[in-house]
């Protein structure tokens, strides 16, 4: 029992020290240490790394690794091929979703209803099954093996139209009649007026695009066989594939293949987990 | 009916105009220019789902290499499925890994988060420690992993060494190649179940689990009878959407054992990659595909439900 002064309240600034983290520290630090051994190693030289028994804490930090890589492999341009895809990608989502959202939330046309339902209903269709006629069609187009055919058959997808259409709904109509009354056209309506109010779920529309496109593997290394056209992700791995002892330039590779992703994270985690348990939990 | 005029006059700007608009403009509905709106996204979205779905179909029961013609052989490709050993060892890995992999992060994501619901120093970086792996791509995972569990310069077998644990085979090893995926999977993984259970434990009132204690009940208590009941609508949730992307798993497989050592890793999804774009077996691998997409259907149908469910129940 703590004597207490009267007219004195406790100070709570700093919280007293909880057992939970005995418990806490070293879990938290299990999911950390991978990734740490990742920037550890991509800072270590091969003959540091090949030593036995294999060195934990490295005497010395070197940037060999990543010299290789940008000298001798194509990560430089692996890296402007997965921001191209990204960007174009993640805008797409955007211009599209918002178009086709805010059509389906406040407009009403022949057939809406029926397009709206097939669109629901592609949301079950898994990529396996669409992958091969996908392959088919994007060779017929004359887009396979270019940055095209990343971008096209992602550049909007119905996740962004779902979430782009529940928020304009959850918005109050009557501004949006006010401009329309005053002589705003659709798109204008659109792009003054509710665009500006929709950054939240644009913002949701754009991480999660982002992080589904800058992450992908299996579509780029079906659609793509020229190195020059590889993304970070399948330079990365043909990369690990051609280089098997050379593990300081793969971690280093690594790096800058987690990197935007990490860094992006870091810098806007609030942002991404929101986006992720609201469209998980309530979409 | 009734919303349905409701809004017409709403968007109507008045009346009579409407009334003098020509029959074709009518009949394609209130503001045809919606159609323009939606024009990119139908051609996009339903273009490269519905028709390929349908393509894939009729490949499914061809026999076809995508070089020359195809020949409709009917549903013998899913006759020789059901006949081929490799198929169905794909199939018991995939379950295999998913049986493993489903439960252990829903338990682990929930014991996790029960852990990171509570008011301590730094709890936002654990926090932020535990979820980081998810954002990591698989094929950086993989890469990453390769390392640490190779068998000849990778620390993990230093770090066993330290235990007294002899070198292990790792990804070399048939019978530990999945198991290790499976904890791969559960490392990137689990951070996803853990922030969606937080936001549940969040939403529970206070209230409950202190009318719980006045009552008599103790932690494991109000964690049966009050957060665990709460808690549903999210395991229900998590249990269908991990289970779907379990079955799933291809990219980190394809990185770390392209399906070896000796066929050990070939999980479905590799399996129709395999036969589709290495062997050229495109029928046959369509009609894979779709075995697994019903079951996929099957569960994501369920999901739906389940969410139904659980709405209606929240309320």
């Amino acid at each position: 029992m703590t004597m207490q002064l009267p007219g004195r309240r406790p100070q709570r600034r700093f919280l007293p020290f909880s057992a939970w983290h005995l418990i806490l520290a070293p879990i938290s630090l299990l999911f950390a240490l991978p990734l740490l051994w990742l920037v550890v190693s991509s800072l270590m030289t091969n003959a540091q790394i090949n030593r036995f028994p294999p060195t934990i804490i490295p005497d010395s930090l070197h940037l060999d690794g990543y010299r290789y890589v940008l000298r001798n492999a194509l990560f430089p341009r692996w890296f402007m091929n997965s921001v191209i895809v990204a960007g174009v990608v993640v805008l797409g989502n955007l211009v599209f979703g918002s178009l086709a959202g805010y059509a389906f939330a406040r407009m009403r046309f022949r057939g809406s209803n029926l397009v709206l339902a097939l669109m629901l209903a592609t949301l079950v269709i898994p990529f396996q099954i669409t992958m091969i006629p996908t392959f088919l069609l994007m060779k017929d187009m004359g887009l396979i093996d270019s940055l095209g055919a990343l971008i096209v058959p992602s550049l909007v997808t119905p996740f962004a139209v779902f979430l782009l259409r529940q928020f304009f709904l959850s918005l109050p109509r009557e501004i949006e009649e006010a401009a329309w009354i005053d002589g705003c056209s659709r798109l204008r309506t659109l792009w003054v007026i509710v665009m500006p109010l929709a950054r939240p779920a644009l913002g949701t529309v754009a991480v999660l695009t982002f992080l589904a496109t800058w992450n992908d593997l299996a579509w780029p290394l079906i659609a793509i066989n020229n190195d020059h056209n590889y993304t970070l992700q399948l330079g990365l791995t043909t990369f690990q594939g051609q280089h098997r002892t050379q593990w300081a330039a793969v971690m280093a590779g690594n790096m800058i293949t987690v990197l935007p992703v990490l860094l992006a994270f870091l810098a806007a985690q609030r942002t991404f987990i929101q986006s992720l348990t609201s469209s998980g939990v309530k979409g | 009916m009734a919303t349905h005029s409701f809004r017409a006059t709403i968007n109507r700007p008045t009346p009579d105009q409407a009334q003098r608009r020509p029959a074709v403009k009518r009949w394609l509905g209130e503001s045809p220019d919606g159609w323009g709106f939606v024009l990119p996204a139908v051609v996009i979205i339903l273009g490269l789902s519905i028709v390929p779905m349908i393509w894939s179909l009729v490949l499914s029961m061809q026999s076809a290499d995508l070089v020359t013609p195809a020949r409709w052989i009917g549903l013998a490709n899913y006759r020789v499925l059901a006949q081929d050993p490799n198929f169905r060892s794909a199939v018991v890995h995939t379950l295999v890994y998913t049986g493993l992999f489903v439960p252990l992060s829903i338990a682990g994501g929930l014991g996790l988060a029960i852990m990171l619901n509570r008011q301590v120093r730094f709890i936002g970086v654990y926090r932020t420690m535990v979820f980081v792996p998810f954002v990591i791509s698989a094929a950086a995972q993989g890469v990453l992993f390769s390392f640490i569990f190779d068998a000849h310069f990778g620390v993990a077998n230093a770090v066993l060494s330290w235990f007294g644990i002899g070198p292990q085979g790792f990804f070399a090893d048939g019978n530990q190649a999945l198991l290790l995926l499976v904890l791969i999977g559960l490392w990137s993984g689990i951070g996803f179940c853990v922030v969606v259970y937080l936001a549940g434990l969040q939403d529970i009132q206070q209230e409950l689990i202190e009318a719980a204690a006045i009552d008599g009940a103790g932690t494991w208590g109000s964690f049966r009878y009050v957060v665990w009941p709460a808690l549903r609508p999210i395991t229900v949730f998590l249990s269908i959407w991990e289970t779907l992307q379990a079955l799933q798993l291809f990219d980190l497989v394809f990185v770390t054992t392209r399906g070896g050592p000796l066929e050990a890793t070939t999980v479905i999804v590799f399996f129709v990659w395999n036969q589709a774009f290495q062997l050229f077996h495109a029928g046959y691998a369509a009609a894979a595909a779709y075995v697994l997409a019903f079951g996929l259907l099957v569960l994501s149908l369920g999901l739906r439900f389940a969410r139904r469910h659980g709405h209606a129940e929240g309320r």
